[in-house]
């Protein structure tokens, strides 16, 4: 025993330490290099080819402009939200208030919403392709895009309100009900205010979800690019991401620039929506801490 | 009095009603998918023959006679995969490391909201910035035209990090400190503690966000269509730096011109992909179960 | 050889960011005793014991003065913590084998120490599973995870763990705190058999045990030593009130 825990022994133990320390070192400085790489590499492209042109003005080859795909994924934001967030967050309160312990129909829909979580985004686009596009007839439109994404995110905004309905101190609930107020009200005016950060938090990720995606929408929605955006939901109306796409795939350094520009404004997007997030997620901490 | 009550009753008993209907969406959703898919996916293969579908390496929708097999993209997914996690686990693995034991708080400030950025970048960007940095590194270091194996292992390989480091993360932290006072008691390095007790204490935390990682890769459909050359290749034309073709990206780049069986194949593409996530799923359900006997 | 001072605490005090948890503590520890440490909690006796083999450095904000003599070597100055803590083992409150095989929580040790050999390895886990009384045991099931065991055999377990590495000095935190009154019993036999090779010091919140297995008792309060002296003399007729009162539980 003694004869191997000489000085020669202890010297090597400690070089390979040195060196673990050095490569989880590397790893982590690497991940923020790439990370800063990616953004930096696109922003720089991107930003000084941003104008208004771009972003307002009408579609033609000249100046390849978003408009209609910003309409387009704002109309799918707000109207896939206004489906999604009252079925998640409805879901989310049968399953953290109103569903018994060891409940067999809670383990199906737990075991629903991670199967759903886990389910590419491509498989989601043919579903909507088969279901809402051919099926139901919607053809190629915003309506079918919005129908797919909703099912789409709803796992995202069920976990994140579950969790913070969960978070919810048990005696807010216990001061209502000693109240005399029903269940019904303890929730809607008790828990849900004090879940809402967490909830909303929920929703500002399911909203990046939807800005950034991509594949689900290419055969729901489609990848028109109209003169004169429209509100119709019938309409073929690709978004900003898909917009990217076709503008990168055309192969064209202007096309390829405002490609860079596309992406700038998708990163900026998705910069806003964590920053949000987890401002919000943090006001949440502070309340239940208080 | 009575009368409120009767009415609260009523009230309560409609919206649980509604709550249960809405938590029920999700189990349609599911239910629909699976339907779907599969019914369209078992029309297709039923008329192509299973084994001319899976295990043959030719594919020629538009050919006369039409052929449908899609092994070489079943082998294309599973070779970008394998190479995502050849390179994404042990970075993300060890940046997981650094993140729960050895960066300084300051730091950490600035390292997890990146990796939460990272997670949120959407598939597009990471597809373009492939197209335009990647795709010419590997083009212009190993050779080949870019558009490659590589090329994609490497673009996956970065979009699974933040999978790998968050669940990697929070399962190394939730390591009892029990365990490293053991490991310093017996005179160990922080550096031995943590990779021979606390890796091996995370064990089914890692493996779930390796699994994690799997799904997300071979599901990943547009930041590899974008690097990948999406060739379909005999078999024996698979190689490292040459184009590949995966199952997502064989259903997103023909779907828009296809028709009859061969949009069914392309349904059918999706149905098995959909097997392999069902797969993955049941073997993280195992995990789960089997981590919260212990 | 029994005579020896394997352990000399001078001068230490502690500080845990403003809070002064060890007030100049000096003291000697003889080779091959077993040396008890008691007192109510938060007296700073824990504190002391983690001194011993660098267990506080681990610790945020802790500030430590004064020397502590290994064989007359200074463990804060001119020893490496890793050889340090393979020549003075520690055994904790709370039973913490690892979530592994009950061979591999045994081997960990030496495998950390550079040994490879499988005989090598074999033999220091009989001889070490051996010397903790539990060999007969586990035998027939080294491969099964230790957290399958009881919580005695844990306890016995993290012993035979901490003998692996051939320690000269074993400090025990309260080991038996968490156990029935049999698996203690098993423990404190155990560590009367196996002084003769070792030196041992024992935290303990039991005065009872103190006086079954120690050689030798510090009673500590409010982070200083009130008195330590020979066990049986502590006990029977202690120089200090304070002492008194704590022996006789007029407080505490």
């Amino acid at each position: 025993m003694r004869e191997v825990d000489d000085e020669k022994n202890l010297r090597k133990r400690k070089t390979v330490s040195i060196a673990l320390k050095a490569a989880v070192w590397f790893c982590g400085i690497l991940t923020v290099g790439i990370l800063v790489y990616i953004l930096s590499f696109i922003l720089i492209r991107g930003i000084p080819k941003i104008n208004m042109e771009f972003l307002f003005g009408e579609y033609n080859s000249e100046t390849l402009s978003a408009f209609s795909s910003v309409v387009a994924t704002v109309e799918m934001i707000v109207i896939s939200l206004l489906i999604a967030v009252p079925v998640g967050v409805f879901c989310a309160i049968y399953l953290s208030e109103y569903a018994k312990r060891g409940n067999k129909a809670v383990k199906v829909i737990r075991l629903a919403v991670d199967t759903l979580a886990g389910i590419p985004s491509i498989v989601y686009g043919l579903f909507g392709m088969i279901v809402f596009v051919y099926a139901f007839g919607f053809k190629a439109s915003i309506l079918s895009g919005i129908c797919t994404i909703s099912i789409m995110i709803l796992p995202v905004i069920i976990s994140s309100s579950e969790e913070a309905i969960k978070a919810v101190p048990d005696m807010y609930r216990e001061g209502s009900l000693a109240l005399g107020a029903t269940r019904l009200r303890t929730v809607f005016k008790v828990v849900l205010p004090s879940a809402m950060p967490g909830i909303l938090s929920g929703i500002i990720l399911a909203i990046g979800r939807i800005v950034g995606e991509s594949a689900a929408l290419i055969f729901t929605s489609g990848t028109n690019v109209l003169k004169d955006p429209t509100l119709n939901l019938l309409a073929s109306q690709r978004t900003l991401a898909i917009h990217m796409y076709m503008l990168a795939n055309e192969g064209l350094p202007h096309s390829r620039d405002m490609a860079f520009a596309t992406g700038s404004i998708l990163i900026l997007i998705v910069f806003l929506v964590n920053f949000a997030a987890t401002k919000i997620a943090g006001m949440f901490g502070r309340l239940n801490n208080e | 009095m009575d009368n409120i009550s009767k009415h609260n009753n009523a009230h309560e008993k409609l919206m649980q009603a509604i709550f249960f209907l809405s938590a029920s969406v999700s189990v349609i959703a599911v239910i629909a998918i699976c339907l779907f898919l599969f019914l369209r996916g078992f029309q297709a293969i039923s008329e192509i023959g299973f084994s001319e579908f899976i295990l043959n390496e030719k594919w020629g929708p538009t050919n006369v006679p039409p052929s449908y097999g899609i092994l070489s993209m079943i082998v294309g997914s599973i070779y970008v995969t394998g190479g995502a996690i050849i390179l994404g686990v042990p970075i993300g693995l060890l940046c997981a490391i650094f993140l729960a034991e050895f960066c300084p708080p300051n730091i950490y400030r600035i390292v997890k909201p990146a990796v939460n950025l990272l997670a949120g970048i959407p598939s597009i960007i990471y597809g373009f910035f492939g197209m335009q940095v990647v795709v010419p590194f590997v083009r212009e270091y190993f050779g080949g035209n870019g558009f490659s194996i590589m090329s994609s292992s490497i673009i996956l390989g970065i979009m699974i990090l933040p999978t790998i480091i968050t669940i990697s993360e929070s399962s190394l932290r939730s390591v009892p400190e029990s365990y490293k006072e053991a490991s310093f008691g017996l005179g160990a390095t922080k550096e031995e503690t943590v990779f021979r007790v606390v890796v091996h204490a995370a064990g089914s935390g890692i493996l779930t966000s390796i699994i994690l990682g799997i799904g997300r890769a071979a599901g990943e459909t547009m930041a590899v269509v974008m690097v990948a050359g999406n060739s379909a290749m005999p078999l024996d034309k698979i190689e490292l730096l040459r184009p590949i073709r995966t199952m997502t990206t064989n259903i997103v780049t023909e779907m828009s011109y296809a028709s009859g069986l061969h949009q069914l194949s392309l349904i059918a593409t999706g149905a098995v992909l959909f097997v392999f996530i069902v797969i993955l799923n049941t073997a993280l359900s195992l995990i789960k179960s089997k981590s919260a006997r212990n | 050889m029994s005579d020896k001072d394997k352990i000399k605490i001078e001068n230490i005090n502690l500080y845990y960011g403003d809070f002064h948890a060890l007030k100049n503590i000096n003291m000697k520890i003889k080779t091959n005793e077993i040396t008890a440490f008691i007192g109510p909690s938060g007296c700073g006796k824990s504190s002391l014991l983690k001194s011993l083999n660098r267990m506080n450095d681990l610790i945020e904000g802790v500030k430590i003065t004064g020397r502590v003599l290994l064989d007359n070597i200074d463990v804060y100055k001119e020893m490496d913590p890793t050889v340090l803590r393979k020549r003075v083992g520690m055994v904790f409150q709370k039973p913490n084998p690892f979530p592994m095989s009950i061979y591999d929580n045994v081997a960990y040790g030496p495998r950390t120490h550079g040994i490879k050999s499988k005989a090598k390895l074999d033999e220091i886990v009989e001889q070490s599973l051996n010397s903790a009384a539990m060999w007969n045991e586990v035998k027939d099931r080294l491969k099964k995870n230790a957290l399958g065991l009881s919580g005695g055999q844990q306890q016995r377990l993290c012993i035979a763990r901490a003998f692996s590495v051939n320690p000269e000095v074993i400090l025990l935190d309260e080991p038996t705190s968490a156990l029935d009154p049999i698996s203690t019993m098993k423990i404190e036999d155990l560590l009367t058999e196996i002084k003769k090779n070792y030196t041992i010091i024992i935290v303990t919140h039991n005065m009872q045990q103190a006086t079954r297995i120690s050689d030798k008792t510090g009673f500590f309060l409010q982070g200083e030593v009130v008195e330590f002296d020979k066990t049986e003399k502590l006990f029977s007729m202690p120089k200090n009130k304070k002492t008194e009162d704590y022996i006789t539980g007029r407080f505490g």
